[in-house]
């Protein structure tokens, strides 16, 4: 039985502003990040990477490298450990062992650019980055796959040799289709014929990047006795050491991961790229390691989230109720499987209420970056066609669709694509708090000549997750409280999460001192990702700081009693930080003056908590666009812009905010500007800042927010996770706002310039 | 990258002396903000970075009667911030304003932007339709050039080895002159125009006809270019969307861009007629005050 929580409202701590633990050390620049780490001998990696994106390959000579003053080793395929051909679970995504070491350093094929050949250690970056150009690579080139529908063809060549695929249960030799999955409910054929209204088409995207300012580290040493210390920016210790340990064939406990902090990551910084190869340099050459990516190396061989098509139909009834809605997604998963088809068929259909529904998914190997997960993965791209449909069914029908995404909006007992049936979500409550929104109920203006404007909405949705984590407690003697937890800190979760430690303790935030710590210091804790670190860690939190109120209650007992042992445990009440005689009242005694006794009351109070949570509260948002396009040059600029969610409890309302302005606007840079241009013969050719066209803060307008609170009873205070909705209903929103002003959809992302242009011609 | 050496001669001889000494393994180094850049990505293999500032006549920043002298080592932000630049030269302070971001034009330079040669450098096409010219030391003496004919290929100029751009001098304009740049890109800032136009008007006494444009277009072929028939096409013409428009669709022929990441031949041809027809109405504005 899953425990369930009623919702709370009289709170003292969870809700307010605390400045965050780690803000004045990142401001000040002190803060630890992974190109930060130095270690006495410390020797830095880098890597001979192919040119190709997808060929043969005949031979890698190493000669003229190893000859090179200053390198001290160089490794190849031929130093990595042969590793098991199975799938293992790393918390947001699961992998292969023997196609990840392929991929981190290619035996007899490269399968995209960038791929490694071959690794150099040196005495500095620059003479290890001169030398691994010295890497003779002979090299039989063959045939690009860009995208799914090159991949999937007849004569396709085979990117992974020997991948069995799953075609709805049956195998499949010879293709490069990892995944065909299919969710089929009611009649979906029969409801169509009954629609009155029908909508179809199919909507494209290209592969986009998380962004993250800090590109990915390693920092390694393997000892003599092959104990391997690790330190790295990672969103997940834990699961790094994991993967590091299937990858070097050791055991998880000679493998110490010490998270550093972290310079963004939004899903990316889940899998390791750099962190074996400079754990097997340090093997070779006996001297702890360093690697740190280039920003090109950051675009074309870590993760992106898929590119690819997804088709959709909806049908509708005269009363305009959704009877029937199916779809086929097909997703690039990159050079290796595992493209999040998964959770874009548990999203497609979430904030709507249809009876009748299929979802046909494919994961489709190209000769691209193994993609990893981004914010809500998979989500916003299927939202991206479901809203765009939506409002297109609307537009043929005569419908406002505000009321009609009211009308089918899900709720309590809905079935959701995949077959889950939600318990307590805030679909509707968003949606009425939308349209009590003042940006809702204000009107558009008018454009200056030669633009027009036009406003979109659109819905999104992500489920969150629970999964495992630790936390330790230890009480000061002065009153405060060390915090100890495993989950890196990517968007103020040290603030989150010891804000809850200290409600449940009855003391202010500040008095918690979080520290994260390394994978031999604390339990098992899964990735920051998911949405989940604030409800799973949060929760650890809770359980831990209730733990050590009940160890503290046999400490005032003890005191109380003075030797007597009149007093139990079971005679002491806490409340709101203080310790109460359940018979005498006017006896009572708080956390910090007990604190300051303990050391002569049985010694140092410690707790733990640990949780595994199987699911979490589900989130849902909604966002308003009004955007602006020149009719001449099809450039548009968003003018005002609200995302409204519910995020269960808005623990530190600021960096939900912050969290909810962030998924914003990575999705406003998607849906006009941001994509993987693609050569014909492979390759990123805009592996930089200066044309990955991010926006920046002059393309933006302030993201206004609308926090709803609908507490998920899954959580002692109600949280859901906050970090995925946001980024799920901005292409949509903004493709309907593009509609709103110029008549016209656009179903290609990104709705750049160059296309608003060529849809105004049409 | 490997280490390679700074030097900084006070000079104009040493600093010639130097480059000519180590042809390719050496470049000048203005404000770095193309250079450095290029160098990490291997574009260039360096021995030596030879530092322009330390060299007076690199630094000077002077308006006269005769014109505007920008010392090839003066960075934009001193440029764009001179009231009488502002006031005299206002289409040199369109391109200098939008070259990256505060940072960048701290330390970027016209002179670095010019020898960068790129086709999208947001200042060259200000210099040629103001007539500048470039002004060039080396090995065997000084020689001037017009900035029209100075870059002859994506990233390269008719700088020859030993060859050290000193200053650009943009002659003064007359009355009843105007000017403007714009380029169009997809964000708004720190991106690489699309296509770019500047052009310069010049109006007859009364104020409602051309007496002489010149139209430079970036970003759509393989140096900045000067668009003589559409400039042209207005000697003599009456202010009016007639001759403005036969002006920027004659721009559009003469563009003659790729298809890249940053935009499409018919996408940049497109931008080059809207922007033309922009930049002449605001060029004819400025004219009149
Ligand atoms: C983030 C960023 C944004 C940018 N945005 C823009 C933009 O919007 N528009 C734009 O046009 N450019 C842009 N650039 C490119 C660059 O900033 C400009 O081209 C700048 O004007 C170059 O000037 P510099 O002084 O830094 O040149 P440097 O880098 O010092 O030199 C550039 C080149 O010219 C050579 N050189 C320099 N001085 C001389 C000389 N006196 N004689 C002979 N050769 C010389 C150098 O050897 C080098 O090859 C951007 C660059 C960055 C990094």
């Amino acid at each position: 039985m899953v425990e369930t929580f009623e919702p709370k409202s009289d709170y003292r701590v969870i809700g307010s502003r605390p400045v965050r633990h780690d803000g004045f050390d990142k401001v000040t620049g002190r803060a630890i990040y992974g190109a930060d780490v130095k270690l006495p001998g410390l020797i830095w990696g880098a890597l001979a990477r192919s040119p190709h994106a997808h060929a043969i390959v005949k031979s890698i000579d190493t000669s003229e490298a190893e000859k090179t003053p200053g390198v001290l080793g160089v490794i190849t395929s031929k130093d990595m450990p042969e590793t098991e051909d199975k799938m293992i679970d790393l918390g947001e995504g699961d992998e292969n062992p023997r196609w990840t070491s392929n991929r981190l350093m290619a035996s007899t094929k490269v399968i995209y650019r960038g791929h490694p050949v071959a690794a150099v250690a040196a005495a500095d970056r620059y003479v290890a980055e001169e030398a691994a150009k010295k890497v003779k690579v002979e090299y039989e080139i063959l045939p690009v796959h860009n995208d799914v529908d090159s991949a999937l063809a007849n004569q396709a060549e085979i990117i992974i040799d020997g991948m069995v695929g799953n075609d709805l249960g049956e195998e499949v030799k010879n293709t490069n289709m990892a995944t065909h999955e299919r969710y089929d409910f009611g009649d979906v054929n029969k409801a169509f014929k009954d629609a009155a209204y029908i909508e179809e088409n199919t909507y494209t995207m290209q592969m986009v990047h998380q962004g993250y300012i800090e590109p990915q580290n390693a920092t390694a040493f393997w000892d003599e006795e092959d104990r391997v210390k690790v330190w790295t920016s990672t969103q997940g210790a834990f699961t790094a050491r994991t993967a590091l340990a299937n990858l070097l064939q050791l055991d998880v406990s000679r493998i110490k991961v010490t998270p550093c902090e972290i310079g963004g990551g939004f899903g990316g910084k889940i899998p390791v790229y750099l962190e074996p190869i400079a754990a097997l340099l340090s093997k070779k050459t006996g001297r702890p390691v360093k690697m740190v990516m280039e920003r090109t190396a950051v675009f074309e061989t870590t993760g992106p989230t898929p590119g690819g098509k997804v088709w959709v139909k909806i049908g509708a009834d005269n009363n305009g109720k959704l009877i029937a809605a199916e779809s086929k997604i097909w997703f690039e998963a990159g050079c290796n499987p595992g493209s999040m088809i998964g959770p874009a068929a548990q999203c497609i259909y979430a904030p709507y209420d249809i009876p009748n529904t299929r979802i046909d998914s494919y994961d489709v190997v190209v000769n691209k970056p193994k993609v990893a997960p981004y914010r809500a993965p998979g989500s916003p791209q299927v939202a991206y066609a479901m809203e765009s449909a939506v409002d297109d069914l609307c537009d043929k029908a005569g419908w406002d669709s505000m009321e009609f995404r009211i009308n089918n909006a899900s709720t309590q007992g809905t079935r959701r694509g995949d077959g889950v049936r939600f318990s307590v979500i805030g679909t509707k409550d968003v949606l009425s708090a939308t349209k009590s929104s003042n940006h809702w109920n204000s009107d558009l203006g008018t454009a200056p000549e030669g633009k027009v404007r036009g406003r979109g909405i659109s819905n999104g949705y992500w489920f969150n997750i629970g999964l495992k984590s630790s936390v330790n407690l230890n009480v000061n003697n002065d009153g405060t409280v060390t915090l100890i937890e495993g989950s890196t800190d990517i968007g103020g979760s040290r603030a989150s999460i010891s804000m809850q430690a200290a409600e449940a303790l009855g003391i202010p935030a500040e008095d918690v001192r979080p520290s994260i710590v390394d994978t031999d210091s604390v339990g098992y804790t899964d990735v920051t990702g998911g949405s989940r670190t604030t409800y799973a860690t949060g929760f650890a939190a809770w359980k831990a700081a209730n733990n050590l109120v009940d160890e503290l209650k046999g400490r005032v007992a003890m005191l109380w009693s003075e030797g007597t042992g009149e007093f139990g445990k079971d005679d002491v009440t806490f409340e709101s930080g203080v310790f109460w005689s359940k018979a005498e009242p006017q006896k009572s005694i708080s956390f910090k003056e007990l604190a300051g006794k303990l050391d002569n009351l049985g010694g140092p109070a410690i707790s733990t908590g640990s949780v595994d949570l199987e699911s979490a509260g589900d989130g849902f948002g909604m966002h308003i666009a009004d955007i602006e396009v020149d009719r001449a040059t099809g450039k548009t600029d968003v003018i005002r812009y609200t995302a409204v969610q519910d995020v269960g409890k808005a623990i530190h309302p600021s960096y939900v905010e912050g969290q909810m302005q962030g998924g914003a606007v990575q999705g406003i840079g998607w849906a006009l500007n941001e994509e993987y241009y693609m050569q014909d013969e492979g390759g990123m050719a805009n592996s930089s800042f200066l044309d990955y066209r991010m926006p920046t803060s002059l393309d933006l307008p302030e993201i206004e927010t609308v926090i709803v609170e609908i507490p998920t009873p899954l959580h002692p205070y109600g949280v859901r996770g906050v970090g995925e909705v946001p980024i799920c209903p901005p292409l949509a929103a903004i493709g309907n706002a593009i509609k709103d002003a110029l008549g016209v959809r656009l179903t290609d992302l990104p709705m750049n310039p160059g296309k608003i242009i060529e849809a105004l011609k049409k | 990258m490997h280490p390679f050496s700074y030097v900084a001669p006070k000079t104009i001889d040493e600093a010639v002396a130097v480059l000519e000494k180590n042809g390719t393994r050496a470049r000048p180094f203005a404000g770095g903000t193309d250079l450095l850049v290029q160098a990490r990505a291997n574009k260039w293999d360096l021995d030596t970075v030879v530092d322009i500032k330390k060299i007076p006549e690199t630094m000077s920043l002077e308006v006269s009667q005769e014109g505007l002298t920008i010392g090839s080592g003066v960075p934009c932000y001193q440029v764009y911030n001179n009231e009488q630049i502002k006031k005299e030269y206002p289409g040199i302070v369109d391109g200098a304003l939008i070259i990256g971001g505060i940072q960048i034009q701290s330390r970027a330079t016209i002179g670095g932007n010019l020898c960068n040669a790129a086709p999208s450098g947001d200042s060259i096409c200000p210099l040629i339709v103001y007539n500048a010219v470039a002004h060039i030391s080396g090995p065997s003496g000084s020689r001037e050039v017009a900035v029209e004919d100075f870059c002859t290929g994506p990233g390269s100029t008719v700088l020859q080895n030993g060859e050290l751009l000193v200053k650009i001098v943009v002659p003064k304009p007359n009355a009843g002159s105007g000017t403007a740049y714009q380029r169009f890109t997809p964000r708004n800032e720190m991106d690489i125009a699309v296509a770019g136009v500047a052009v310069s008007v010049q109006l007859n006494n009364n104020g409602d006809d051309f007496e002489s444009v010149r139209i430079a277009l970036a970003a759509v072929g393989p140096t900045p270019i000067l668009a003589n028939k559409a400039g042209s096409s207005l000697s003599g013409k009456p202010i009016n969307d007639d001759s403005i428009s036969e002006a920027a669709s004659l721009a559009k022929e003469e563009a003659s861009p790729i298809s890249d990441m940053r935009g499409t031949i018919e996408q940049r041809k497109h931008l080059i007629e809207i922007i033309t027809t922009r930049m002449i109405k605001e060029a004819v504005k400025r004219a009149r005050g």
